[in-house]
Parts: structure tokens; C-alpha cells; sequence
């Protein structure tokens, strides 16, 4: 495909009669793309990273085609399977990235892997550049002895699993229990926690999975803790997500007065953000004496200043901590938590999916210099046309926001790297070659949408997720 | 030629790039100013009925540029913004989940908008390179005493529109 397929979808936009003009432009224009090929991008993951480069990629550079090839038959990462159900706001990014794809110049090809289905080495020689935005699928584990039981479950399966990520649907997480241990205080951690303890009839109308609101009516779940290894200063949640579990209704948030020693002290030093935030958490703390504790049922209990120790069936050891510079230094006195399920919330951390990308095991993301790969991590030297983005490149932190602007800095430094010739575009690409693969176009993602969102209004819900794969591309027509 | 390549695949981004149709969900602010049926960004796209309507204010673009943009009582600034090609993202559409559309607020024109509710100032706190005269644009409406005000976009938030996102009502 070359411009002259753009032009007739931009002249059947336009609705333009083929007039005399008409055919001069497209002859002249013709001529034009001979003298510089098509820059072909492919972007590997279809996440925010992935759209919000595409984005800036297609406004900027006008001779440009994108090609966004993704896992699953469904696009959007984890803003489809990670943000909360009960936060549909968030996902209204969605609009956005639906108006990216239906550009002209754009093509999704979904249910395609990379690493299983088409290689890296495919996908460099068919492209001008790769950006490889795949997001981080995996997560990082305690290292604890026990931490394989079945009562131990990450936080991240948990989030996947109420939000139909496909795979995730037979997790079964055991609610049968009144005591949940979370540890980690990230604001995924908190999602997690609201999901236990929201009010059942306030996720109803929401697009979290039918089977998982069946397994949450069920839920015996009372008592929701949330440890740290910090101290109150450090916690890693945000004002927003705390101010939410403070409304909750039916749930009560008791604070350890001990854990806030000290606090007022330090208090002039701080940043406003933190500042208001430890405001909150002292405010409520100053509350939780007068508010009688049989008024709910349910309590959020987060603890500070412990560091996961052993984990037992029924309940959970802690190292007592101290801080030190800001960091914690486990001491030998020791705390058990009760805990028939744990949920492990410590961070995501991506997998090397082709073994030709030079990957940091460690902690797992991407050799990159600013978004360009590197060859290998010793000489620092950049693989010329391949670049990252999101959290494969920038690790799993920060919101969409932090996202889209890490992606159009590196979407940015693509462009340069093709304006000043440090990636060789004088010949032409092919680009990906689909034929005889099951590939789910943006037209069968649609059908797919239009699926889902039909079944949701049945039960008034925005949509009602399908979570297996062959019906999603059965109904994508693949 | 290469001039009319960009014209045209711009004139097809505007084409393509339909106006995502929502329930209308303005600020009871705005409420005041529009009915109800208008949708995200239409009002905006509306001229002003009588000049008493007028209010002139300044974006301040990612590279420093000013650009003096007419708007009219009850505008909000971030779709004005996009109506102005300005840009500035705004990622939840208006519906306080995001900080996509930050901006810097003249100081002299500060307390002449309504004061930042409790979840704009949440949301505010997770903002890179927050400012005491910080605010969401998507939660500022215009009115006849904001003449003359200046919004700064922040480095951070340098936000890059498609050409074809400016919200226009069919
Ligand atoms: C539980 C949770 C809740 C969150 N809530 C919020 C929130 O409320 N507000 C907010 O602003 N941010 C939130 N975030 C953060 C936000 O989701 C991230 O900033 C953002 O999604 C990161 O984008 P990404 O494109 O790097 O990765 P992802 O969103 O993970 O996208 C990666 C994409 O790549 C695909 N992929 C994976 N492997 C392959 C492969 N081998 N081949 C092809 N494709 C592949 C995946 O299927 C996926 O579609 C949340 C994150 C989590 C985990």
C-alpha cells in the first residue's frame, strides 16, 4: 500500500469527484512518494504508550504509516485491565486513542504476539523503526517461603482477574475468610482494597466481570489491612484514592496512633501534595476515637512500618522497622497480622518476550538511553530504529499521565532520528505481511465493543466483558 | 507539493476525527451558561451573541508562544483550547480523573476564578511541577472579569493534539 491508497481514503472523505485537478495532485503526488518512501512505525503493545506515540507520530510526521500490533484481540492495556471498574472516568482516555486509530495511516493488528507469533527480527526488517511499548506483565514476588500457597495471590492477578483479563477468569481468590493482608500501599493496592470492601450494589453498575461480582457477593471479607515498610510519610498512596476509602460507606479506617509519632515535627518541611496528604491521615486519625466502631461492619486498617516476614496459613509475620534515612531497617522485634488471604501488591515488572531485546533482568525493563534501545547494556551503544516506551521502558510507575508524556518524548526523539537520518529511510518497507494469521483490525475490535457494550445494557453495565478468547474472535469475525 | 501532502492528510485527520458523543456532564457552572443537551466542546464552538459576551484571554504554548484567543462567558478553556488548535490534552474529558489539562494561572487573575474543589486540589497533587498557581483547565469557565487572562501550559503536561482533534459539533 503506498500514498495513493491515503489519498482515495482522503478524497472518499472528502467526498471529492475525480475532476482533472484531482488527477494532476495525485500524479504530482505520486511522484513525491517515489522520491521518499513511506516511513513505516510499528509499535508493539497497545497500551496508552502505544496510542499516545502513534498520536504524536501521525500529527507529526505527515509521510508517515503506523502499524500497532497487540497481544490480545482487544486494545488499550491496562487501561481496559488495570484501572478500577469503579473509576470509568479514567478510561474515558479511550475516546482519545479510538480517534487515533481511526486515522487513515494507522492499521491494528490484534491478537498478535510478539515474541510467539511474529518476531523482532521480522518486524525490523519489514519497518523503519519498532517501539516497543508491551507494558509489564509480571510482578514482583516477595521471595518468602510459602509464597506459592494458594492463599497468596498477587495483586496483579487479582486486578486481571475482576477485570476479565482473559486467563485470569479461573483464579477463584478464596473471600471465605474475614481477614485480608495486602501488602504494599501503591494506589493499586488501595483499588484492591475498595474492591473488597465497596459496597457490592456500588460495582454493579460498573464493567467489572459478572463472575467476579458473583464471587464478591459471597465475600466474608470484614477486615482489609494494608502494611508497609514505611512510615506514613513514605506511604505510596495518593490523596484522591485515600479520600475514596474514607467515604466508603460502611467502612470504618482505623490508623495506628503509633505509627504517626513524631509526624508533627516534620510537618513545616513538607511538599504540598505530601503535605496534604499527611493532613488527611491526621485528621482522620484525630477522628477514629469519637466514631463508635460498631457502626460498620467492615474496617480498613492500614499499618505502617512492618517488613513481610514469613507467611503461615492463617496469618502473616512482620518485621518491625525503623526508619533510616528515609529507608526501613527491619529490627528483630516482630508483629503477626492475620491473614487467610494475602495479596502480594509490590510492583509490576516486565518480561523479555524475544530473546534478541537487550533486557534488565534485574529489574526488569528495557536497556534504553531515553527511549532508544541499547545494543547491549555495557557499551551503551543505541540499536539504531528500536526504541521503548510506557512502563517497559520506564519501569511500572506513574499514571497515564506520566505515560503519554514519556511516550511522545520518545515518539518525539523517533522523529528526530528520522529527520536527521540516523535511521536509514531511503528505501522503502514493507511492512508486516498478515497474511494467513488470525488478526483481529481495528473493524473487529469494533464488533467486539459493540458486543460487549450491547450485553452490558442488558444488566446496566457499561459493557459486559468477554473474557475468552475464540468468542472474542469469533465475534471479530477471524 | 509536500505542502499539499501535509494539507491534505490534515484536512483528513479533521474529517475522520468525529466528536465522541457523551452525556454532557459541565460544571454546574457552566449549566448556567448552556442547556443541557450540548455536548462536550460544542458550546465552545459556538460565536458569541453580543459582544458583551466577548472575553479575550492568552494561551501561553509549550515553546513560550502566545497565542490571544476570543472567547465568550462560559467557556471552559480546555475545549476552547482545542478549538484554538492549543495543546492541551485532557485525557478523562472534564471529568476530574486525570491532570492532562494543568495549567498556570495569571496571579492577578487567581481568586477571580471559582475556588479548586477538594478533588481538583487531589488531583492537582499528583501534578508534575505543581504551582501555587496551579489549576485544571478543564474546571475554568469563563466570565466577563477573566478579560485579559493569561494560562500558561506547563513543561510537563506539553501536550501534542492530533491536528484533527478540535471538537466541532456536526
Ligand atoms: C491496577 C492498575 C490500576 C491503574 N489505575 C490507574 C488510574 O486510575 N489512573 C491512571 O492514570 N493510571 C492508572 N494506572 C497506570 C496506567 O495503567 C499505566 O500508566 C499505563 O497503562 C501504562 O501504559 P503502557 O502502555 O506502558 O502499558 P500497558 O497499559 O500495560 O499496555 C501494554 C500492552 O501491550 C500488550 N502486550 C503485552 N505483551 C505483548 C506482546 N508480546 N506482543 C504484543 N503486545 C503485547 C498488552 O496486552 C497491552 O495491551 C493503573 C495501573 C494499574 C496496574
Amino acid at each position: 500500500m503506498s500514498f495513493s491508497l491515503n489519498f482515495y481514503s482522503i478524497r472518499k472523505l472528502l467526498n471529492i469527484k475525480r475532476s482533472k485537478a484531482f488527477i494532476t495532485n495525485s500524479v504530482r503526488l505520486q511522484s513525491v512518494q517515489h522520491a521518499a518512501p513511506i516511513k513505516r512505525i510499528c509499535i508493539v503493545g497497545a497500551g496508552p504508550a502505544g496510542f499516545y506515540a502513534a498520536q504524536y507520530l501521525l500529527k507529526q510526521l505527515s509521510d508517515c504509516a503506523v502499524d500497532i500490533v497487540e497481544k490480545l484481540p482487544v486494545p488499550f492495556g491496562l487501561v481496559r485491565f488495570g484501572v478500577a471498574p469503579d473509576h470509568p472516568e479514567v478510561k474515558n482516555v479511550i475516546n482519545t486513542f479510538t480517534k487515533t486509530a481511526e486515522h487513515p495511516q494507522l492499521r491494528f493488528f490484534g491478537n498478535l504476539t510478539l515474541g510467539t507469533d511474529v518476531s523482532l527480527e521480522e518486524l525490523r526488517e519489514r519497518y523503519h523503526a519498532v517501539l516497543l511499548t508491551y507494558g509489564a506483565d509480571q510482578d514482583q514476588e516477595l521471595k518468602l517461603p510459602n509464597e506459592q500457597k494458594a492463599h497468596v495471590v498477587s495483586a496483579r492477578k487479582f486486578v486481571a482477574w475482576y477485570n476479565g483479563l482473559p486467563g485470569a477468569e479461573d483464579l477463584q481468590p478464596d473471600l471465605s475468610g474475614r481477614d485480608v493482608c495486602i501488602v504494599g500501599q501503591g494506589n493499586v493496592a488501595v483499588d484492591v482494597a475498595r474492591m473488597l470492601l465497596n459496597p457490592l450494589d456500588s460495582l454493579k453498575s460498573t464493567d467489572t466481570t459478572e463472575y467476579a461480582l458473583e464471587a464478591l457477593s459471597r465475600s466474608k471479607v470484614e477486615r482489609v489491612y494494608l502494611v508497609g515498610r514505611r512510615g506514613p510519610l513514605q506511604a505510596a498512596f495518593t490523596i484522591k484514592e485515600l479520600r475514596e476509602m474514607l467515604k466508603l460507606p460502611n467502612v470504618q479506617t482505623l490508623w495506628r496512633a503509633g505509627d504517626f509519632k513524631g509526624i508533627d515535627a516534620d510537618f513545616a518541611k513538607l511538599q504540598r501534595p505530601r503535605k496534604r496528604l499527611t493532613e488527611l491521615m491526621l485528621k482522620s486519625l484525630g477522628e477514629q476515637s469519637t466514631k463508635s466502631a460498631t457502626e460498620s461492619r467492615k474496617q480498613f486498617l492500614p499499618v505502617f512500618l512492618r517488613a513481610p516476614k514469613s507467611i503461615f496459613d492463617r496469618n502473616m509475620e512482620f518485621s518491625i522497622t525503623e526508619l533510616q534515612n528515609n529507608v526501613a531497617v527491619a529490627t528483630n522485634a516482630t508483629e503477626q497480622l492475620p491473614a487467610d488471604l494475602v495479596l502480594r501488591s509490590i510492583g509490576y515488572k516486565s518480561s523479555c518476550v524475544d530473546s534478541s531485546i537487550c533486557f534488565d533482568v534485574q529489574r526488569g525493563q528495557v536497556f534504553n538511553q531515553r527511549g532508544r534501545v541499547l545494543k547491549d547494556a555495557k557499551s551503551q551503544i543505541v540499536d539504531s530504529g528500536l526504541y521503548v516506551a510506557g512502563w517497559l521502558g520506564s519501569g511500572p510507575t506513574g499514571v497515564i499521565l506520566t505515560t503519554m508524556n514519556g511516550a511522545f518524548t520518545v515518539a518525539k526523539t523517533i522523529c528526530d532520528d528520522i529527520l536527521s537520518h540516523s535511521i536509514d529511510t531511503s528505501a522503502p518497507r514493507p511492512g508486516l505481511d498478515i497474511s494467513g494469521k488470525r488478526v483481529v483490525t481495528w473493524a473487529g475490535w469494533q464488533r467486539i465493543d459493540q458486543a460487549e457494550t450491547q450485553a452490558g445494557k442488558e444488566s446496566n453495565k457499561p459493557r459486559e466483558k468477554i473474557v475468552s478468547v475464540p468468542e472474542m474472535l469469533n465475534i471479530a469475525g477471524v | 507539493m509536500i505542502c499539499l501532502l501535509l494539507r491534505q492528510s490534515r484536512i483528513s485527520c479533521k474529517l475522520i476525527s468525529k466528536q465522541v458523543i457523551k452525556p454532557a456532564a459541565y460544571t454546574s457552572h457552566h449549566a448556567l451558561h448552556t442547556t443541557n443537551l450540548l455536548q462536550h466542546g460544542e458550546y465552545e464552538w459556538q460565536e458569541p451573541k453580543s459582544p458583551d459576551e466577548i472575553v479575550n484571554i492568552t494561551y501561553v504554548d509549550k515553546d513560550g508562544k502566545r497565542v490571544k484567543v476570543q472567547g465568550k462567558v462560559g467557556d471552559n478553556v480546555l475545549y476552547l483550547a482545542h478549538r484554538h488548535g492549543i495543546e492541551m490534552e485532557g485525557a478523562c474529558e472534564a471529568s476530574l480523573a486525570c491532570t492532562t489539562c494543568h495549567v498556570y494561572v495569571q496571579h492577578d487573575y487567581l481568586e477571580k476564578l471559582n475556588e479548586a474543589e477538594e478533588k481538583e486540589d487531589d488531583l492537582l497533587d499528583m501534578a508534575p511541577f505543581l504551582r501555587e498557581n496551579s489549576r485544571l483547565g478543564c474546571q475554568i469557565v469563563l466570565e466577563k472579569s477573566m478579560e485579559g487572562m493569561e494560562l500558561e501550559l506547563p513543561k510537563a503536561t506539553r501536550n501534542f493534539y492530533v491536528d484533527g482533534h478540535k471538537p466541532k459539533p456536526h
